[in-house]
């Protein structure tokens, strides 16, 4: 066991686990933070994805000693306040869930994608989202809410509110 | 609330094992009611026997004499104008919480957002058989909607009483009841208050035909989807209990192994909680690490017997077959006509056999159950698609009443018929009571592919006879083990004999979305698709000559409108299929385009329309979204899913071994709702899947000349010789 500093949604937290425990782990079973998933424990589902330091990151298999000094955002830090992240609002606009138990992974990886790619073909999502499975078969929705997303943002970044 | 419960063996629809439910002879007190709820309006639906044996496709009997009265819903208006439905159907992705919301809002004529609905908890909502086979809409929508029309009328009583006027003369619109001749309104909430009124409703009251609809009808967005957006909805493997451990199970190293000798003084030594209980081995730890430890401190021996494998499945289900039927299916057996003689002098014969192999459901959340005991008394969170069934596993398990059980589901991520029973539940609550506080069991993806249950695989053979024409004269069908759910055939042919036969399955099965029906369909469809092309018909003409069935021939005709079926000519390494048929009360028709490259086989389904046909529709958003939903499911266990297995154990129980539709297999989707305002609405969480794996076949078949008659039509790409 040792001490583990780590900074999530813009918070200092301390847990005492085992170093090599998952991060998903940590946030669940210790933090108490749920909206990370479980779904296959080998990163191929894309459930349990979250941004480190931006980038997407599948945290079942991602040793928690790894992230210690970076920046963790996880689907619970992603709204401010009330205020819906635009990848959000777009998945509930275009219905882009039906169980919505992969929708945390997907939202996470979309805006890691969007992060990096603010204007994403179809292809490039696609190609982008491959690690992210929806059992309920989503697909489609997701792209277009994806899409819709990177429209909005595009109109917020030219007003400078975003 | 006091409870007589009495149980009777029922058969659950679409599933090959019996399950034990309750049926209920109620007592309604109407005191203790008020007194968890509170003053106000509560309706209660009571549902008629007769009503009760058409949920199960009008031929099930309920065992025993008709009940006096079976309750499968209650709505509840409280003082404060809030409305509480309770329902024992639960929400696992189909988008009930909403489809069902919208049918209260539009008889009460309530705005949805006042509209609470309580899902699938023991103690609070009425019994209910589970939520599959594709019954929710056709069932309880209705009763909701009689319950909430019933709620209307009374609130409407109470207003002409209150101003001593003609009710007929009211209206109702927006949570109140206005007189347009006195321009009079008063709120529900005003009309209840501080009262304590009942109603039970008549199964016949009066409804807003569909064509009326203001609110169902619509594509209301998912109620509560924030909640799904933000990680805020805590689903059965996020519940959490103060001071709650972890458990494991430990597992035998192969299917039907037994355990020998076990020692756990080391796993003890951890200071953990250890149970050893006949076959079940499983310990419970302040943290899941310290679970995996002291689970791997364990030394077990088993004793293991010989057990089938997937390469000799086929044949093997074929010489094991058994006495028994098919509880849930079209019928076992089906004669008319003289099929022998038929097939003996028909013009043209083909006889085929066709095969599925056993696929997972991988719901994208595997199994979890927390539990708690509270002295006899015993509360379990859990993904189940049968709350109530789980609660007799339970209650079984441990030698307990029912009614000292209490099972609760929270909104679950997915199940697909794969979350009907309730181990984890029983296995969470055997090491609760041994650790003497709450313990959450999570199973591992593996332990899902491995220790769940699976859909059942299937041999099919088929013989038809036709003459040149393309007018079928004898279709002989014969099924081993997959179901028979989708047996029959729509095609009109005089000589027929269709027969099911169970067989000893080498590996647990059990519901699947469309289960039966997905091979049936396969079997039927291929072979008439080979029919038309040895008759060198068109195969929609050749389907449509032997078809009389309006509703169906409409989807096919739809389908085929859309897609351009027959207007376009196939380029090299490019094919055209269709299939299609009805199940669950629904009517499919898909057509799929396929390209296969030359080279390397890779076959890519690049386009998919699907008409579909469920009666008067509810929410056309959702209704696209369970198609969408249901086509690219479908390209998997018609693509490449297969569970593959060798003495005892499960080969490839992997995500990285066991390959899911992901983004790049997902065609163009193109979908024609046909709505038939006229038609009761039925349910389209399965029906949609039928006719995919037969169109992928005809069209790889018209692409390559290869005919595939097994699924996973290419579960190693396809092979060209």
């Amino acid at each position: 066991m040792a001490v583990i500093h780590l900074a999530i949604n813009g918070q200092a937290y301390t847990v005492d686990a085992d170093p090599r425990t998952s991060l998903l782990a940590v946030l669940r079973d210790h933090l108490d933070l749920t909206g990370s998933k479980y779904g296959c424990g080998e990163g191929q589902c894309g459930a349990c994805t979250v941004l480190i330091d931006g980038n997407a990151r599948r945290s079942c298999i991602t040793s928690v000693e790894t992230v210690a000094q970076k920046q963790i955002t996880t689907i619970e830090g992603l709204a401010r306040g009330d205020e819906l992240h635009p990848v959000q609002e777009a998945f509930l606009a275009e219905g882009a869930m039906q169980c919505a138990y992969c929708t945390s992974g997907m939202i996470m990886s979309a805006v890691a994608l969007l992060n990096r790619n603010p204007h994403p073909g179809d292809g490039q999502i696609i190609d982008f989202m491959e690690g992210n499975i929806c059992r309920c078969g989503t697909y489609p929705r997701i792209v277009r809410a994806i899409q819709r997303a990177s429209k909005t943002l595009a109109g917020a970044g030219k007003g400078g509110t975003r | 609330m006091s409870r007589k419960t009495q149980l009777e063996t029922i058969i659950e629809p679409e599933r090959c094992e019996l399950a034990a439910a309750p049926l209920y002879h109620f007592d309604l007190d109407r005191r203790e009611f008020f007194k968890f709820l509170g003053a106000g309006l509560l309706v209660v639906s009571v549902l008629k026997s007769g009503a009760l044996t058409q949920e199960s496709g009008g031929r099930h009997q309920w065992q025993g004499d008709a009940l006096p009265q079976a309750i499968d819903a209650w709505l509840h208006l409280g003082e404060n104008g809030k409305i509480t439905v309770y329902t024992g159907k639960v929400e696992v992705g189909q988008n009930i919480r909403t489809s069902l919301s919208q049918a209260v809002a539009e008889e009460l004529r309530v705005v949805i957002g006042n509209i609470e609905l309580v899902m699938g908890d023991t103690q609070l909502t009425p019994f209910d058989m589970g939520t599959f086979g594709s019954r929710t809409t056709p069932t309880m929508n209705l009763q909701l909607r009689r319950v909430a029309a019933a709620a209307r009328d009374v609130l409407v009583g109470l207003a002409a009483e209150q101003w001593k006027a003609d009710r007929r003369r009211l209206l109702v619109s927006d949570g109140k009841v206005t007189d347009p001749q006195t321009q009079r309104s008063v709120e529900y909430a005003a009309l209840v208050k501080g009262r304590q009124l009942t109603e039970r409703v008549p199964a016949e009251d009066p409804l807003t035909p569909a064509t009326k609809w203001t609110v169902a009808g619509q594509s209301v967005p998912k109620l509560n989807g924030q909640d799904f957006v933000t990680g805020k909805h805590r689903y059965p493997a996020d519940q959490t209990l103060p001071g709650m451990w972890h458990g494991k199970i430990l597992r035998p190293p192969s299917l039907g192994a037994t355990l020998v000798s076990l020692d756990s003084q080391k796993a003890e030594a951890i200071g953990v909680a250890v149970v050893h209980d006949g076959n079940f081995v499983g310990v419970a730890a302040p943290s899941v690490r310290q679970a995996e430890a002291a689970l791997a401190a364990l030394h077990a021996e088993w004793k293991s017997e010989p057990q089938p494998s997937s390469k000799d499945l086929f044949d093997y289900l074929r010489q094991n077959t058994v006495e028994g039927r098919d509880p849930a299916g079209d019928g076992d057996r089906i004669d008319a006509g003289n099929v022998d003689q038929a097939l003996a002098s028909a013009e043209h014969r083909l006889k085929q056999t066709y095969t599925v192999s056993y696929i997972a459901h991988v719901p994208l959340e595997p199994r979890a159950a927390l539990a708690k005991w509270e002295g006899d008394n015993l509360t379990v969170w859990t993904g189940t698609q049968r709350p109530f069934g789980v609660r007799g596993e339970l209650a079984e398990a441990f030698r307990m009443p029912e009614d000292h059980v209490r099972v609760l589901m929270p909104d679950t991520g997915s199940g697909y018929g794969g979350k009907h029973t309730g181990e984890t539940a029983i296995e969470a609550a055997r090491l609760a009571r041994a650790a003497k506080r709450a313990v959450k069991v999570v199973w591992t993806r593996e332990e899902e592919f491995t220790w769940a249950y699976f859909r059942p695989a299937g041999v099919i053979d088929v013989a038809s006879g036709a003459r040149s024409d393309g007018t079928l004269t004898a279709w002989e069908f014969q099924n081993y083990n997959s179901g028979s759910a989708g047996i029959r055939t729509y095609y009109e042919v005089p000589n027929q004999r269709i027969v099911f036969h169970a067989a000893r399955s080498p590996l647990r099965q059990g519901s699947y979305r469309a289960l039966a029906a997905t091979a049936n369909h396969f079997a039927r469809e291929s072979h008439m698709d080979e029919l038309a092309h040895a008759l060198n018909l068109d195969p929609l003409a050749f389907r449509l000559k032997n078809l009389k069935n309006e509703r169906l021939r409409a989807v096919f005709l739809a389908a085929a409108d859309k897609f351009a079926w027959g207007k376009q000519k196939a380029t090299p390494g490019q094919g055209f299929g269709m299939g299609g048929g009805y199940e669950k009360l629904g009517n499919v028709a898909t057509c799929a385009e396929v390209r296969v490259d030359s080279q390397s086989g890779d076959v890519k389904v690049v386009r998919v329309v699907s008409a579909f046909e469920c009666g008067a529709i509810v929410n056309p958003e959702n209704l696209h979204n369970q198609i969408e939903g249901a086509i690219v499911q479908g390209l998997g266990g018609a693509l490449f899913e297969a569970v593959e297995f060798d003495n005892g154990k499960i080969l490839n129980a992997r995500l990285s071994a066991y390959r899911l539709p992901r983004f790049s297999d997902v065609p163009q989707l193109e979908t024609v709702l046909l709505d038939r305002k006229d038609l009761p609405s039925a349910g389209a969480g399965e029906c949609p899947l039928v006719g995919l794996a037969p169109a992928i076949a005809s069209a790889i078949f018209q692409a390559t000349g290869i005919r595939i008659r097994s699924l996973p039509l290419i579960p190693h790409g396809l092979k060209i010789s």
